[in-house]
């Protein structure tokens, strides 16, 4: 591990290096892994929403999470930061610390930090305060202090330029003034992501970060989330759109009703045979990641065949 | 580009800290204007002139005063961190009873305020602990139940030798200790101009008024720093989306159990206050007290420093407007004296719907903060 010291996540082909020497077994283990789960198990009344036996996230690298709808993303996004507690015992840790029952505070504390699928912007506050929300170990937050100004003001001040220069990069600087709920949707995912940011976090889960979002601003969030990685972030996201898990993704986890069913390059995951059924149901051998798929006559041609098959099957 | 931007940027910012300094200059002195107009109608003959010097005489008397300090901190409950407290007029209770026992007892009044406070204090604590996990609604249920349970204690029978009963605690037996701080004198005074006269120093006098109203500005003024400050901020981050602050690394239910305790200390002081110039009875502070300080609340706007103020002084003096007025209008035949009180706690009542309908930010409040749906 000589060439650590030369790091450089914006390069394709070092992070292709990194992934290279990893099993493409659901549950592979990882050189650096910066999340490691085990036996992360919920159940919501008889039914089993989430069971993964081990998963690790390798450090510094785009790691996307799909699966059909129901598979148990958002469930385990809850549970790994406390959202949501686990029915069993499970274990997780991050980035070297023990985090099995941890707080969602806390969680944001060690550095794994969320965004949500429904935005939470706060919406009757301005963009500004948002931002300043995320920024931690603010001494005006402690009660006593805060009445002192002189005590929290030269923070206060610091704070703001990081705020603005942020604001900037996701080109939300002219609406700093602006309650955040006079924001459009994808404007207020823009500035969730720039919140999550202000904590500095070590990693940032993005729960379907593109939902909702029109295509132009869509190339400027895939920016954004290279732009993360570049700097040394390690980022995990839950997505459905798999232009985008197989344009940015450099490893993607498969979840299907619960479990973690593949791993991968976005390449070999996606003409994988267990993925493609469990996306599509049985018999089809489609490449999911393909351009033609979202063109309309694909999308009849398969919902002729599996009208088909289903006719077939009631038959 | 960018330069241009930064202009208009800032002088938005700045437009928005002129309007709210205006706006409160405007609220400030439409409250002045307001006492001064009473002042001088009062010495007008007639009806006119009874009705508004009651109106100021309850505009300025130590009860209004003690509920804008319980209305503050209902508001730091409700407006900055949007906790349901339905309980506050039992903080009051606490404190107030604190303090009484406390003195009557034969301790001496710094220990009889610090009683008053540590009560409201573990109050707080022993409705947080459970609640402020659960969603807002719960807090409203404990809370109310829990100031009823207070007062039905404090009622039994059995503790009379402590609490006194349902007859409560006459004022002669801990308001020594604070008049005896009067540095005012004897003997009457008016205030010039007007039709007040009360005693400098004695039992409902200006001493009380001028510490009351003295802890008004400086509770206001305390409140006014902690709603800038980051932890201000914190609050109404955790009002808008308890979630959302929890996602970026906050102690969402400590910030929240703080705001439970401070409101809950304002609640007793407010409760001090309170029956400094009566005397200490638990039903004068039931769930009755608890809908005021709420109407007191939206009357002036939550989330505003100046609402509580505002609010309280209003509430009182519209109610006392609305009483003489009908009986000075509608004939004894038609309604008596006793129903015309009642009348006016009916328009009460509908006034507090018309303003959570067509004014929902209240007089102070800024509507831009309302505008969104959550």
């Amino acid at each position: 591990m000589s060439e650590v010291a030369t790091r450089d996540y914006a390069d394709p082909a070092f992070r292709a290096q990194l992934v290279s020497g990893v099993d493409r077994t659901p549950g592979a283990g990882k050189p650096d892994p910066i999340l490691v789960v085990d036996s992360v198990v919920r159940h919501f009344g008889g039914m089993t929403a989430v069971d993964v036996d081990h998963l690790e996230v390798q450090r510094g690298i785009i790691t996307a999470l799909i699966g059909p709808n129901g598979a148990g993303k958002t469930t385990f996004f809850n549970l790994v930061t406390g959202f949501d507690r686990p029915s069993q015992g499970a274990h997780w840790s991050f980035d070297g610390k023990t985090l099995d029952k941890t707080s969602a505070s806390a969680v944001a504390q060690a550095g794994m930090v969320r965004t949500f699928q429904l935005t939470k912007a706060l919406n009757r506050m301005t963009v500004m305060d948002n931002m300043m929300l995320g920024a931690t170990e603010q001494s005006g937050e402690n009660l006593l202090k805060s009445i002192f100004k002189p005590l929290w003001h030269g923070q206060e001040r610091e704070i703001e330029e990081r705020a603005k220069d942020l604001l900037d990069r996701f080109k939300l600087l002219p609406k700093k003034d602006d309650y955040a709920g006079s924001l459009s949707g994808g404007q207020r995912k823009l500035l969730e992501m720039a919140r999550a940011l202000m904590t500095s976090p070590k990693m940032i889960m993005l729960d379907e970060p593109m939902a909702g979002v029109n295509p132009a601003l869509t190339q400027s969030l895939l920016g954004h989330i290279q732009s993360l990685r570049d700097e040394g972030t390690t980022v995990l996201f839950v997505e459905h759109d798999m232009h985008m898990v197989r344009h940015i993704s450099d490893w993607v986890v498969v979840m299907a009703e619960g479990r973690v069913i593949a791993e991968g390059p976005a390449d070999s995951v996606m003409s994988d045979q267990g993925v493609i059924d469990a996306y599509l149901g049985a018999h089809h051998d489609m490449d999911l990641g393909d351009d033609s798929l979202l063109e309309d006559d694909a999308v009849k041609d398969m919902a002729a065949e599996v009208a088909q098959e289903d006719a077939e099957g009631n038959a | 580009m960018s330069v241009t931007e930064d202009l208009t940027t800032g002088s938005e910012k700045d437009e928005a800290q002129r309007e709210s300094r205006n706006k409160l200059l405007y609220a400030g002195g439409g409250l002045v204007a307001f006492l001064v107009a009473l002042a001088v109608l009062s010495h007008l003959p007639g009806t006119v002139g009874q009705i508004s010097a009651s109106m100021l005489r309850v505009a300025i008397q130590p009860q209004t005063a003690a509920l804008v300090i319980a209305v503050i901190g209902l508001n730091i409950h409700f407006g900055y961190t949007g906790l349901l407290n339905m309980g506050q007029a039992g903080f009051m209770m606490l404190g107030a009873y604190g303090f009484s026992i406390a003195i009557w007892k034969g301790q001496p009044m710094v220990v009889g305020v610090l009683a008053g406070f540590a009560a409201a204090f573990v109050f707080a604590l022993l409705l947080g602990i459970p609640t402020l996990k659960l969603r807002g609604d719960y807090l409203a249920i404990v809370t109310i139940s829990a100031a009823e349970i207070l007062r039905y204690t404090g009622r039994l029978a059995k503790l009379e030798d402590f609490t006194g009963a349902a007859q409560g605690i006459p004022g002669s037996q801990y308001r020594g200790p604070f008049s005896n701080l009067s540095f005012l004198g004897d003997g009457q005074w008016t205030f010039p101009g007007t039709k007040l006269t009360y005693y400098l120093t004695g039992t409902d006098d200006w001493w009380t008024r001028l510490v009351a109203w003295g802890l008004v500005a400086l509770c206001s003024y305390l409140v006014f720093l902690l709603a800038r400050s980051p932890w201000g901020r914190l609050l109404r981050g955790i009002r808008e989306d308890e979630d959302a602050i929890r996602s970026l690394g906050k102690n969402v239910f400590a910030v929240k159990m703080q705001a439970l305790v401070i409101g809950g200390l304002f609640g007793a002081l407010g409760g001090i206050i309170f029956i400094l110039p009566a005397s200490m009875q638990p039903d004068a502070m039931g769930r009755n007290l608890t809908f005021f300080a709420w109407t007191a609340l939206l009357l002036g706007g939550a989330a505003t420093v100046f609402g509580p103020v505002l609010g309280s002084i209003l509430f009182f003096s519209v109610r006392i407007f609305l009483q003489g007025v009908t009986n000075a209008v509608v004939p004894n035949s038609v309604m008596n004296t006793q129903q015309t009180e009642q009348f006016a706690w009916i328009c009460i009542g509908v006034m507090l719907m018309l303003i959570v309908i067509f004014r929902p930010q209240g007089l102070v409040g800024d509507k831009r903060e309302l505008r969104f749906n959550v």
